[in-house]
């Protein structure tokens, strides 16, 4: 939109990371993340689904990291495996909400009427179920498979956008540089598409990074229950879910390994969801 | 006087514009499990192997053969005579089963509540109070922290902590003891029940099975609220009109109760029935952990055993009662607040 | 003789700020005797309110006295304790503050702050407070006060909000009271109610005042001694008569030409020295008989949502190259009207002609696609809000280069900007910022440059110098002139200052309630006005000539 460049966007970015430790180390965490979903499964040391009974239950050592499920199997090594489904279902949830979302979302603020009342409608019937249990039931009503998990996420999540740019869009939509706007001969469509969205979107990343950390505990919870994800495969939620039987006879690593890669994990994307703020509004600047 | 009149029309007001949504809650909920994968009917006839001509009368039963709107029309009529279909699983109607298990699951979303309140309020004022301080750092910090731990990992944990290392928990399996008399049920409500009773051993048999759960719930929200509390109590106290009260000089205690706190405390009210709903949602995930007998854990188990009508039940109750929480948090707001419009 | 009140002596005060620490106050010295109004004038940054809250002890968390003393009654209360504060607050010292609503307790009714503030000093039972609540309202004249007294504040008016501060402020009879911009955002006859009463009480009960505001008249008009500030340091003081007509160091007599009063010109704004050179203004040939006004506005009426009538029947000609004023006070219209006229809202009724051609009939949607978009260009309130703060000054400036006049991105299109900015006195170097790093000045200019950038015939300006201060104002409106005088340009020129208008505009009209009150020649409006609206709103105008004979001798 810019006629000037906007690389400069780049050093103010590294420049805010150097100056906020908290958003670096979170920058570094999401990245290690992202890398350990691409490349962990083929560095893992053992076969996450291989199962080897003799050495099931053993607390963790040198040998086995996080120790070893009641099948036999390498909890360090499922966790690894893990990451990949967990952030994936994650990252396409959030990214199809976030862009259905804001698009409708700003289209509502915008125009008004009669689309923003019906929208509305329909928003406020989603927001009345608690999500989680929208959730499960969607993945009931779907059918117990991944991919059902990443839309229902994406629906529940979908309010939330909705409401967001709704609301930004609002708030700029009578300020007098979208007045000037027309008068420099601007349109409604090109007011909204090159000129209200690219100065809500900022906000609404933020709220992108915040939702995935959300959308992970989500998609852990409904594995949890028994929902979506099926043994073998390796996934946080489903994790917990097995290790829960043997909490009560002191088997702590079954639940506490993957209880801590779900902390950590939100834990990254929240902070750099702050992090990011400061990083996009531009009136930070110098 | 005039006050209550007025509190009351908004009130009427507020519930007369909740009826689409919750007529929206029942087309949708209608619609979300009749796109079930394959044909309820074999389900609910005597098994996979039944014979056509039975299958078909099990259809017939279900009303499955009638066009969609009819069967919605059919649908919204049963719900209205409160017929909620039937469980396979109890083999009882499942408008009877979820009124015999709502009290456990009420009791422990509004214990958990109850406690988070008392705990985050203060702890948000202090930090307020004292910003930059090592307690405000630790709120903060533990906000941070709290809002990442999963509820189920965080349950478990407990019991690893309270059950297995310190033995200071009963065993964490359901309401009570199985070898405890049960007292006569009036409201449901064990709390209230063994009191009204005058058995105090077995309140505090209850007390004990209730306090994992309810606190393992209330350290998911305990985050938010006390986030909410200390944002809005800094935003209170630099606003100008505490500026003003401290250039009259007003006491200390007025001016951080009567003017800040009183202000800051609108939008936690707001934020707590947000809450409430994501702790209804969290009722699964804590029930199933602690096997506990509330509505949560009958549709789970209803679900896995893809015995639908008793998970189509408790969707509706749970939004229903989120409606409802709704309504009583919006005519709180507008007694708290005397610039919220009647509209 | 009598030791002053108040003794401010070599005060300075500190503010860290993300960007380091900055310096607000330098070397303050001020004394107060008591029974005195004080006027402390300066524009923004001069660190008038800062000295008022340094006095009070109301500073912000990040300020600090880093040098000095405040005396009060003799005492050193430069460093007083928590407890020491609260016993001044109220009963020795008291304060009002800018924006009166945000100053009272939302959700308590005024009664009870009053009441709050009563019992905080005084040993009375609360019915007796309340009984001391009602006789304040009556004494700062409030209509109706018993139904007041349960009022909350966003059900009274701004103006009835400030009087419920002066309230607050004088119930416990302090021996000081500092008034801080108390009639910024009031309409100007409100300010002058406001105004009024304040000095009437502060005389009555022998109250010493410290009016702290950015208006050298309205300081001029009720107070006996005025100061004035500039970057932190106090410049000069004196008489305000003595400042008006022989002020004696520059930033004053800036401050002094540039304030708009009664009689002053475009021309003088500026100190000489100053001023943008002398224009030689062309010849315009008169336009042949027969050629319609440059715009002529039919009866326009707007209706909103609810039926109420924002403007009704509106009606004006203009031709080219001749200045309009409309004033008004807040809700009459001006605005919604002057937004008709540029065609970024409809009207509901009437007709607009530009040139003859009928331009209300084109819905303001598709306004934007039609050749007359060119022609009317406007002028917004408030820089701050006005640009794109995605935009560098380039990008905004060249926006409707763009859009309306088909120039591609390249040599043509920059020295077009360039060219604008250098009309407008705006520096090369800057048009590669962001809105965030420029003043409030600049981004007024850019706002001018981006507006005159298409050529246009019509410029609207909505309230273009409300929002800056008056030295910068000054510098705007000489601006403005010229380029209306060296481009032929025709203004329609929205404001609620008089002044301003009067020195801008050859035709005024006046608007209240969505309807025209009185139009004509602006120096005969002012000088002889024929309703009673128009003659109480110039006699709302503080000016120097005739300062309130209500102040003691």
């Amino acid at each position: 939109m810019s006629l000037t460049e906007t690389s400069s966007g780049l050093r103010h970015a590294v420049w805010v990371l150097r100056g906020n430790l908290v958003t670096a180390t979170a920058a570094a965490g999401a990245i290690l993340l992202a890398l350990i979903a691409i490349f962990g499964p083929m560095l893992v040391p053992y076969d996450p689904v291989a199962s080897d009974v003799p050495r099931a239950l053993q607390p963790p050592s040198a040998l086995h990291w996080a120790g070893t499920d009641q099948l036999g199997r390498d909890v360090f090594s499922r966790l690894i495996v893990a990451t990949r489904l967990d952030l994936a279902i994650a990252v396409t949830a959030v990214s199809v909400s976030f862009v259905i979302g804001a698009v409708i979302g700003s289209l509502c603020g915008y125009v008004g009427g009669k689309l923003d009342r019906a929208i509305g409608r329909f928003v406020d019937v989603l927001m009345a179920f608690p999500l989680f249990v929208l959730a499960m039931a969607m993945v009931a009503a779907l059918g117990n498979r991944v991919e059902n998990i990443v839309i229902a996420t994406a629906i529940i999540n979908l309010p939330f956008y909705i409401r967001f740019a709704r609301a930004e869009v609002n708030v700029r939509r009578n300020l007098g540089w979208v007045e000037a706007a027309r008068a420099c001969g601007d349109g409604h469509v090109s007011v909204v598409l090159r000129f209200l969205l690219p100065n809500v979107l900022p906000a609404m990343a933020v709220q992108m990074s915040l939702n995935l950390g959300w959308a992970i505990l989500n998609a852990a919870g409904l594995s949890f229950i028994g929902l979506g994800v099926k043994p073998p495969t390796p996934e946080w939620g489903i994790m917990v879910a097995e290790g829960a039987r043997f909490i009560s006879t002191g088997r702590w690593w079954l639940v506490s390994f993957p209880g801590l890669a779900l902390m950590l994990a939100v834990l990254c994307f929240n902070l750099l969801g702050d992090g990011l703020r400061d990083i996009l509004d531009p009136r930070m600047r110098t | 006087m005039g006050t209550i009149g007025a509190t009351l029309i908004r009130a009427g007001r507020r519930f007369l514009s909740s009826l689409p949504a919750l007529f929206g809650v029942l087309v949708f909920t209608f619609l979300l499990m009749r796109v079930l994968p394959g044909d309820p009917a074999v389900f609910f006839a005597s098994g996979p192997s039944a014979g056509k001509e039975e299958i078909e009368i099990v259809r017939k039963q279900l009303g499955l053969d009638r066009s969609l709107p009819e069967q919605l029309g059919i649908y919204l009529y049963d719900v209205g005579r409160g017929n909620l279909g039937r469980s396979m699983m109890t083999g009882q109607p499942v408008a009877k089963d979820l009124r015999q298990r709502l009290p456990a699951s009420l009791e422990l979303t509004l214990t958990a509540l109850v406690i988070a309140l008392i705990a985050a309020v203060p702890l948000g004022v202090l930090a307020a109070l004292r910003p930059n301080s090592l307690i405000d750092h630790g709120v903060r910090l533990f906000c941070s922290l709290g809002v990442c731990v999963p509820t189920f990992v965080s349950g478990l944990l407990l019991i690893y902590v309270f059950y297995y290392l310190l033995g200071l928990a009963p065993d964490p399996t359901g309401r009570l003891d199985i070898f405890a008399s049960v007292p006569p049920a009036r409201t449901g409500f064990l709390m209230v029940d063994f009191l009204l009773a005058g058995d105090f051993e077995g309140w505090w048999a209850a007390a004990r099975q209730l306090m994992l759960p309810a606190f393992t719930m209330a350290l998911f929200v305990i985050a938010p609220l006390a986030r909410i509390t200390r944002a809005s109590m800094l935003v209170s106290l630099g606003s100008d009109f505490v500026r003003t009260a401290r250039s009259i000089g007003l006491s200390r205690w007025q001016i951080v109760v009567t003017y800040a706190l009183r202000n800051a405390i609108l939008p936690v009210i707001t934020i707590a029935g947000i809450v409430f709903s994501t702790m209804l949602g969290a009722n699964v995930l804590v029930e199933k952990v602690f096997s506990w007998p509330g509505v949560a854990s009958y549709a789970l188990d209803a679900l896995l055993v893809s015995d639908y009508a008793p998970v189509q039940g408790f969707v509706l109750l749970m939004a229903s009662i989120f409606v409802v929480v709704n309504l009583l948090v919006d005519v709180l707001y507008g007694i708290a607040d005397p610039r919220a419009t009647v509209a | 003789m009598m030791s002053p009140l108040l003794e401010i002596d070599n005060l300075g005060v500190t503010f860290s700020t993300r960007r380091g620490l900055v310096e607000a106050l330098r070397g303050v010295s001020l004394s107060l005797q008591s029974g005195e109004m004080l006027g402390l004038v300066g524009e923004s940054g001069s660190g008038k309110s800062v000295t008022g809250f340094a006095v009070t002890g109301l500073l912000d968390k990040a300020g600090r006295i880093t040098a000095g003393r405040v005396k009060f009654k003799g005492q050193d209360i430069t460093r007083a304790s928590g407890a020491e504060l609260r016993n001044l607050h109220g009963a020795n010292m008291a304060m009002i503050f800018q924006n009166p609503r945000a100053a009272l307790n939302p959700i308590r009714p005024v009664g009870a702050q009053i009441s709050d503030a009563i019992l905080s000093h005084r040993r009375l039972s609360k019915q007796e407070a309340r009984a001391e609540a009602l006789k304040l309202l009556h004494a700062v004249q409030i209509r109706d006060p018993e139904r007041r007294l349960d009022a909350y504040p966003h059900e009274l008016s701004g103006g009835m909000c400030q009087r419920v501060m002066i309230a607050i402020a004088i119930s416990c009879n302090p021996s000081l009271l500092i008034a801080d911009e108390p009639t910024t955002g009031l309409d100007v006859t409100t300010q002058k109610v406001v105004m009024d009463l304040l000095a009437r009480v502060v005389a009555e009960r022998g109250m010493t005042t410290i009016l702290i505001t950015h208006d050298l008249c309205l300081a001029a008009h009720y107070c006996r001694r005025v100061v004035v500030m500039e970057q932190g340091r106090l410049v000069e003081e004196g008489a305000p008569q003595t400042l008006f007509r022989a002020p004696q160091h520059a930033y004053t007599k800036r401050l002094v030409a540039s304030s708009p009063t009664a009689t002053s010109r475009v021309g003088d704004l500026v100190p000489a020295d100053e001023a943008l050179s002398v224009l030689e203004v062309k010849e315009r040939p008169t336009p042949a008989p027969g050629t319609p006004p440059l715009l002529d506005v039919q009866h326009i009426v707007k209706r909103f949502d609810d039926g109420a009538a924002a403007v009704a029947d509106f009606s004006m000609t203009m031709a080219a190259g001749e200045s309009v004023g409309l004033v008004g006070e807040s809700g009459s219209g001006k605005s919604t009207t002057a937004r008709m006229i540029c065609r970024l809202i409809d009207p509901s009724e009437g007709d607009i002609l530009f040139d003859g051609y009928s331009i209300a009939k084109l819905p303001a949607r598709d306004f934007h696609r039609s050749s007359l978009r060119k022609e009317i260009q406007i002028v917004f309130q408030d820089p701050h809000e006005s640009l794109n703060p995605r935009f560098t000054a380039f990008d905004c400036i060249a926006h409707p280069l763009l859009r309306l006049t088909g120039l591609r991105p390249g040599d043509a299109l920059r020295s077009r900007v360039e060219e604008c900015a250098d009309r407008v006195g705006l520096p090369r170097e800057l048009l590669s910022r962001f809105p965030h790093q420029l003043s409030g000045g600049q981004k007024a200019r850019i706002g001018i440059a981006r507006a005159i950038a298409c050529r246009p015939r019509l410029l609207v300006l909505d309230e273009p110098t409300a929002a800056l201060d008056v030295s910068v104002q000054a510098v705007v409106l000489q601006l403005l002139d010229r380029l209306r005088r060296e481009d032929n340009l025709a203004f329609l020129f929205v404001s609620h200052d008089l002044n301003v208008v009067r020195m801008m505009c050859s035709r005024t009209i006046v608007l209240r309630a969505g309807g025209i009150v009185e139009q004509g020649e602006s120096l005969a409006l002012f000088t002889n006005p024929q309703t009673d609206y128009t003659r109480e709103l110039i006699e709302a105008i503080p000016h120097i000539d005739s300062p309130t004979s209500l102040l003691p001798a």
